[in-house]
């Protein structure tokens, strides 16, 4: 049960912007993707999301092609965090987290959803904001408003209370949560809030969870799996330790990166102008 | 609207129910009493009381009716009259609140885009050189020529703008709207030439086409009363798919929308919608703009509350202008078009004025 593009090819005029790309996003882990500007990143999130079809090759999300899915099956089964979403009406910040539990109007209560969004504006940090009209709001709150909004797309209609994956198998189908550059704009703190908080569902709740990163280091500490793309092409796949090795990474981003070791343990990748 | 607020607030308080059912409650109160009050309005007097009686006595309450010449004037122009405002002022502040969600652009409105001028555009064309393209069919036509062509010119407008604004199988909103814009200026140029080939009898009818009247076709208006009718109990019920609309096409996707297969069926059922009115009653403007921007004064924007206090706003606004239609120049009257122009046009401007400020830093 993954979410997975199989020999995925996304072309636009001719031009290959994705090429021969397999990927999975596993259940209870955290798959980085990095890559160069242009590299085809947010493509490839766009076609595992289902809004962009690819022009050959497949995707699956559990099990079954993306293109015989509905959207609001699919929307019950995986949520995404856009990089920006512009909306000029001024819905307060509540709505618009709450707008996450439409895929489950027909299933919900209303004293459920309320419950799920204020658990989830807790979450995210945007208590304060909870009033506020959402086109007011600065390019980082806005991020973290829609990661709340993805947060109770993503429970779905499981409580707060359980969360562990039940022992029984009584979730049949797997979660995703795709996240395109959920650091972008954000404060350094608010940056690990929203990566650990990503990990928490993956770790905690069994969900899969692919995030577009540029951050070397948060890759190191928050992602089990990276896929490096470079000119629409896998470039290098696998766990974080042999996948994220100075040499690989300064050829693909044409920059000299070193890896030295962090006196608190562990190592640290820092790049350098040549 | 802001001592409706006020009264909100204050029932609000009250009594625990959401605001904006509130608001919604109020509004059909509001459109009962527009109703009321203009069926007593116009070149003869009738008093609220005797419309009330008559009412009674038609649903069967009371055995007394009032003076059959009253009787007469309320069921054979004013009844018919208001139902064609209310169902015309409900399906335009309807289609106007649904094209804003649809291109995320709180100006869009089917006057603006061209569906309107289009209709038009089709009326006028029928009207000037309808025995020309039907020949000896035209007679065969007869009555139902006109709304026709209206309703054929604004379903055009609305297809050619939609397979204008697709490039590589998606629609952009802010294209399709300025698309729109281009459509109503040749559709306008277009009922200029027409206009200007028109002889005297011609130009009459024309400018009823231009200006707007409820006076109405007779029976002829029926099956585009009824397909209004049938069009805005689809549209709105789309409130929460164009709320997720509005946080941007690929949200609403992620979110569980059909993307594509609701941006093509809500925008031919406006079509429908708009083309039907105009055949009606031809082009009246500012309802589609002006209702939904009053309504989200009160509502906020969420398009659940907006969606059907839209058509009821535009239903109360279309009433009571028909109503200063009919008394300002008595005995003859203001084509119904014009009324909303003067009046909405510098109403909604006072507004945009006043909103303007509140949104000083």
């Amino acid at each position: 049960m993954t979410l997975m593009a199989h020999k995925a090819d996304f072309k636009a005029r001719g031009r290959y912007l994705l090429r021969d790309v397999s990927i999975a996003v596993e259940p209870g882990e955290v798959l980085a993707i990095l890559g160069p500007n242009g590299a085809g990143k947010s493509t490839l999130l766009k076609v595992l999301a289902g809004e962009l079809a690819p022009s050959g090759g497949k995707v699956f999300q559990n099990g079954r092609p993306l293109s015989t899915i509905s959207a609001l099956d699919l929307a019950q089964e995986r949520a995404v965090m856009p990089q920006a979403a512009s909306m000029t009406f001024p819905f307060t910040v509540f709505d618009v987290v709450a707008l996450g539990r439409a895929p489950y109007r027909k299933l919900s209560t209303r004293q459920f959803d309320q419950k799920q969004v204020i658990r989830a504006i807790k979450l995210a940090d945007i208590t304060h904001l909870a009033d506020r009209a959402y086109p007011a709001l600065s390019g980082g709150e806005k991020q973290r408003v829609h990661l709340a909004r993805a947060l109770v797309q993503l429970w779905g209609m499981k409580d707060a209370n359980q969360t562990h994956v039940a022992s029984d198998g009584s979730i049949s189908a797997a979660r995703f949560l795709l996240l395109d550059e959920p650091t972008a704009g954000l404060d350094v703190a608010h940056q690990h809030a929203v990566l650990s908080l990503a990990r928490r569902e993956a770790k905690e709740c069994g969900v899969g969870v692919l995030m577009i990163l540029h951050d070397f280091n948060q890759v190191l500490s928050y992602a089990d799996q990276v896929a490096v793309l470079s000119a629409g092409e896998v470039v290098a796949q696998g766990s974080v330790s042999d996948v994220m090795r100075p040499e690989l990474l300064s050829s693909v981003f044409k920059s000299r990166i070193r890896s030295i070791n962090d006196p608190a343990g562990g190592v640290v990748l820092i790049s350098q102008s040549a | 609207m802001i001592t409706v607020k006020k009264m909100v607030t204050a029932l609000q308080m009250q009594l625990p129910v959401n605001r904006s059912v509130l608001f919604l409650v109020l509004l059909m109160i509001g459109l009962c009493a527009a109703t009321v009050m203009s069926l007593g309005m116009g070149g003869v007097e009738i008093s609220v009381r005797d419309v009330f009686v008559h009412l009674g006595q038609r649903i069967g309450i009371i055995n007394v009716g009032i003076d059959a010449f009253d009787a007469r004037i309320l069921d054979s122009l004013r009844l018919p009259r208001i139902m064609r405002a209310i169902i015309i002022g409900a399906g335009l502040g309807l289609a106007g609140a649904v094209m804003q969600s649809l291109f995320r652009n709180p100006i869009a409105d089917p006057g603006i885009i061209g569906v309107s001028a289009s209709a038009a555009l089709g009326a006028v064309s029928m009207i000037v050189a309808g025995h020309l393209i039907l020949g000896g069919y035209y007679a065969a036509f007869g009555p139902y020529g006109v709304p026709v062509a209206a309703f054929g010119g604004a379903v055009l407008a609305t297809v050619v703008i939609s397979i204008l604004s697709r490039q590589d199988g998606r629609t952009d909103a802010a294209i399709m709207l300025l698309i729109g814009v281009a459509i109503n200026a040749i559709a306008f140029a277009g009922v200029g030439v027409f206009t200007y080939m028109a002889d005297d009898a011609q130009l009459r009818s024309l400018t009823f086409w231009q200006m707007g009247a409820l006076s109405g076709n007779g029976a002829t208006d029926l099956p585009a009363l009824i397909l209004m009718v049938l069009g805005i109990t689809y549209l709105i019920r789309l409130g929460t798919p164009l709320n997720l609309f509005l946080l941007g096409e690929a949200e609403a996707r992620h979110l569980g929308v059909e993307v594509e297969h609701l941006k093509r069926r809500a925008t031919v059922i406006t079509a429908l919608v708009v083309g039907a009115a105009v055949a009606v009653s031809g082009i009246i403007g500012f309802v589609g703009l002006v209702a939904p921007h009053l309504v989200r004064l009160a509502t906020g924007p969420d398009n659940r509350y907006v969606l059907p206090a839209s058509a009821m706003g535009g239903a109360i606004i279309l009433t009571a202008a028909d109503a200063m239609a009919r008394i300002i120049v008595l005995p003859a009257e203001l084509p119904i078009g014009l009324v909303t122009g003067i009046v909405g046009g510098p109403f909604f401007l006072g507004l945009l004025i006043v909103e303007k400020k509140r949104r000083r830093l």
